[in-house]
């Protein structure tokens, strides 16, 4: 979700056209019935699945960036392309704008979807497939150049694989190499050489960590880190899951370690949006940014001068060997016309051809999951990403994927925001986050 | 020979005796009565269809918990929980109704005055009157959502142009004890063009003879326009404070572009978006925070019919 907006003011512009008070309320009850019929139509529709490959196959392909939307379409509908000349199936290409793809994925997937579309691993996608709106693929698994890791990706809480990754993105922290070579700074390895290397900062006057939490969604990236530094990745996921108490006291450690960490990051960030964040980086009043890659973008140039390292060791028992890095793929929808043709293409997907044919059509390409794709038109930053996410040992998705949206979107952005206002409060906040974590994951 | 004078031909009779009967026994043709019919019944189906029924829904909704999966049998009853989840652990509920009720003050106090004073004065026929009044009522045009874009890049706090120019740091959009403030200032500059236009529309509609009556008496202008001119507005006023009632209980769209309604923009629209448009599907809770709006917008409908029946009994 967390690169999906990227492009701020635009996006959201659209969303509130298309979402005037009174087409919430209307929809409220409309969307029941709307529901209701939909699974009506998708029941009568038959089916009248054909071949799954080759000739007189066709399979429909749903995707969440719309036609003109740069390089992320580019690439999707090159891979629909390749995917067409290899297979000899007719692959129609339903291509939709990002936020209303994602506002609708609820009734696109109980009405009469695509047989394959766009979506994100973690919780978003486990959630679907408790609910039966998508397809078991663990026939298809494992694929070619795909390891472990993405598999245990794929997974869905009942073991079986749902999803098939095609890229990622890791957060980390970034840096421009100007600056620190220009300060004689080092990316740090341990905690005291942070601490040594965020005081030096401060002392030559640059605020250590460039920091925006307009949108909502940044700051949650601090959290997750910190989480998995303090408290291990198992215990950040079963928080994700709802499994653990938000006011107990690893949860107050995190809020607690952010607070003294709080005043080397830039004053006021709930009125700054990261890509203001971002230029106050690469403007040099800031040494460093924690985001994700797509950092890049908000810079306006091609990221030769930008660097980054994993966030440093906090407790000694816990190795720094987690990371958020969010992956992108597929899934096939239940309710499609030609389930067996959508789990051929899912398949394809994840190939090494499939990243290959997407990359070599776009500008700027992505960081292919698959291990055998060719890296040949990567920049240093992508290069660097795929040898840090492949030595990381345990990968989060974010925390926005990685827990229920409702939780996430409703209690986590408003309690993290206030705490940001009131760092001092933590029992208070924490205590308001479990009383309505009781309440949704009731 | 001539027929000049003879006596009028029984057709003059015709018309009286077939005109229809006055009063209650009227009796419509078999096409009038299809018309009426069709006036009334198809616009009550769709205020039915899509006001009512959609209202009622919401009602509904508000008592169960259900996240949009699978059909409307999942629907989990909960009874009132929703609604003692918003009062009691749901933070950002009552700060949204202050902001809402702050909101009503605000537009009533600013921009309701000040486009009244500027629809007298542009009145005034002065030169490049026009001029201003397309100025002044420009950004009425513009959509709410642009709005919060264009104020945006004065309100930035490092790159917005009115920290730029005065050298100041004030963080206004993230600020939660300014930002209100800063949203209703960039409400008020599109809200104050609105109310000049109306209140502009309703002077023209003054009998000028009024104003002549005064001045003949020896009414200065402002009492002129205190006691004789502002009381002839009456019907005006009224609309105007419909939609100044109607456009802070509705505030959403510049709170939404901003920031989504959180840190210091909670407004109760805003809240029912985020519980059930895109990513999180709390439709019960949603609904439940909806009826709520619905609630206290019945008290200012009711107070304002209640109004309008007791003017059309005096009149």
């Amino acid at each position: 979700m967390s690169l999906s907006r990227s492009s701020a003011i635009p996006r959201s512009a659209l969303t509130t056209m298309a979402a005037s008070r009174r087409s919430v309320l209307g929809g409220l009850a409309l969307s029941g019935l709307a529901v209701g019929g939909a699974n009506l139509l998708a029941a009568c529709g038959g089916d009248d699945s054909g071949p799954a490959t080759g000739d007189g196959a066709s399979v429909k392909f749903g995707i969440n960036e719309a036609e003109g939307s740069g390089a992320a379409y580019d690439r999707l509908a090159a891979i629909a392309d390749a995917y067409a000349k290899e297979s000899g199936t007719e692959v129609s290409l339903n291509a939709v704008d990002h936020n209303t793809f994602q506002e609708s994925i609820n009734t696109y997937l109980q009405g009469t979807p695509d047989d394959v579309f766009t979506w994100f691993a973690g919780f978003r996608m486990a959630q679907f497939a408790e609910n039966g709106l998508i397809t078991d693929l663990s026939d298809q698994w494992p694929i070619d150049g795909l390891g472990d890791s993405f598999k245990e990706a794929a997974t869905a809480p009942d073991g079986k694989q749902y999803f098939v990754p095609i890229s990622y993105y890791p957060w980390a922290v970034f840096y421009r190499k100007s600056v620190f070579e220009d300060n004689g700074w080092a990316p740090p390895e341990t905690n005291d050489d942070f601490m040594a290397l965020m005081d030096d900062m401060q002392g030559k006057g640059i605020t250590p960590f460039a920091f925006g939490d307009k949108d909502g969604w940044p700051a949650m990236g601090t959290f997750d880190i910190l989480n998995m530094r303090l408290n291990g990745f198992d215990f950040h996921m079963s928080l994700m899951a709802g499994e653990e108490a938000w006011d107990g006291d690893e949860v107050k450690l995190v809020f607690d370690t952010w607070r003294q960490l709080l005043p080397y990051h830039q004053a006021d960030p709930l009125g700054r949006t990261w890509q203001e964040a971002a230029t106050a980086m690469n403007k040099g009043e800031c040494g460093m940014y924690l985001l994700g890659t797509f950092v890049v973008d908000a810079l306006g140039e091609s990221g030769e001068d930008l660097d980054f390292f994993t966030f440093p060791q906090l407790d000694s028992s816990i190795p720094a060997d987690s990371l958020d890095a969010p992956i992108d793929g597929f899934c096939v929808a239940a309710a499609g016309q030609n389930p067996d043709a959508g789990k051929a293409m899912a398949k394809w997907l994840g190939s090494a051809a499939a990243a290959d044919a997407g990359n070599n059509a776009a500008d700027a390409p992505f960081i292919a999951a698959n291990s055998g794709a060719s890296t040949s038109t990567y920049s240093d930053l992508q290069k660097k990403s795929v040898e840090v996410v492949s030595a990381a040992a345990n990968i989060a998705q974010f925390m926005d994927r990685d827990t229920n949206a409702d939780f996430a979107n409703t209690v986590m952005i408003p309690s993290i925001q206030d705490f940001l206002k009131n760092p001092d409060d933590i029992d208070g906040i924490t205590a308001s986050i479990q009383e309505q974590a009781d309440s949704i994951f009731s | 020979m001539t027929h000049i004078d003879e006596a009028p031909t029984p057709t003059g009779a015709v018309p009286r005796a077939t005109a229809p009967p006055q009063g209650r026994e009227k009796k419509l043709s078999g096409r009038d009565r299809l018309v009426v019919i069709t006036m009334v019944t198809v616009p009550l189906a769709l205020v039915l269809w899509l006001v009512w029924v959609p209202a009622l829904g919401s009602v509904v909704l508000s008592f169960g918990k259900w996240n949009g999966f699978g059909d409307l049998d999942t629907i989990e009853w909960v009874g009132f929980q929703n609604y003692e989840d918003i009062v009691t652990i749901y933070p950002p509920f009552w700060p949204a109704i202050q902001h809402n009720l702050i909101w009503l003050g605000f537009l009533f106090l600013f921009p309701t005055v000040l486009g009244m004073l500027l629809a007298v004065v542009l009145d005034r026929e002065m030169r490049g009157s026009r001029f201003y009044q397309t100025a002044f009522y420009m950004p009425v045009v513009l959509s709410l959502a642009l709005i919060g874009f264009i104020w945006q890049l004065f309100y930035s706090r490092d790159q917005g142009l009115i920290n730029d120019v005065f050298g100041t740091q004030i963080d206004w959009y993230g600020d939660p004890d300014i930002n209100l403030w800063a949203v209703l200032v960039a409400t008020a500059w599109r809200h104050t063009g609105y109310i000049m236009l109306i209140y502009l529309a309703g002077l023209k509609g003054v009998d000028a003879s009024l104003r002549e009556a005064a001045a003949v008496d020896g009414a200065g202008e402002v009492k002129t326009f205190f006691h004789v001119i502002f009381p002839v507005m009456r019907p005006i006023n009224m609309v105007v404070i419909v939609i100044v009632v109607i456009e802070s209980l509705r505030a959403f769209d510049l709170v939404w572009v901003i920031n989504k309604g959180r840190n210091g923009l909670e407004v109760i629209g805003a809240l029912v978006a985020q519980n059930v448009i895109g990513e999180a599907t709390r439709y019960g809770f949603g609904s439940a925070l909806a009826v709520i709006m619905m609630l206290i917008s019945s008290v200012f409908i009711t107070i304002y019919l209640r109004n309008v029946f007791r003017e059309e009994r005096r009149g």
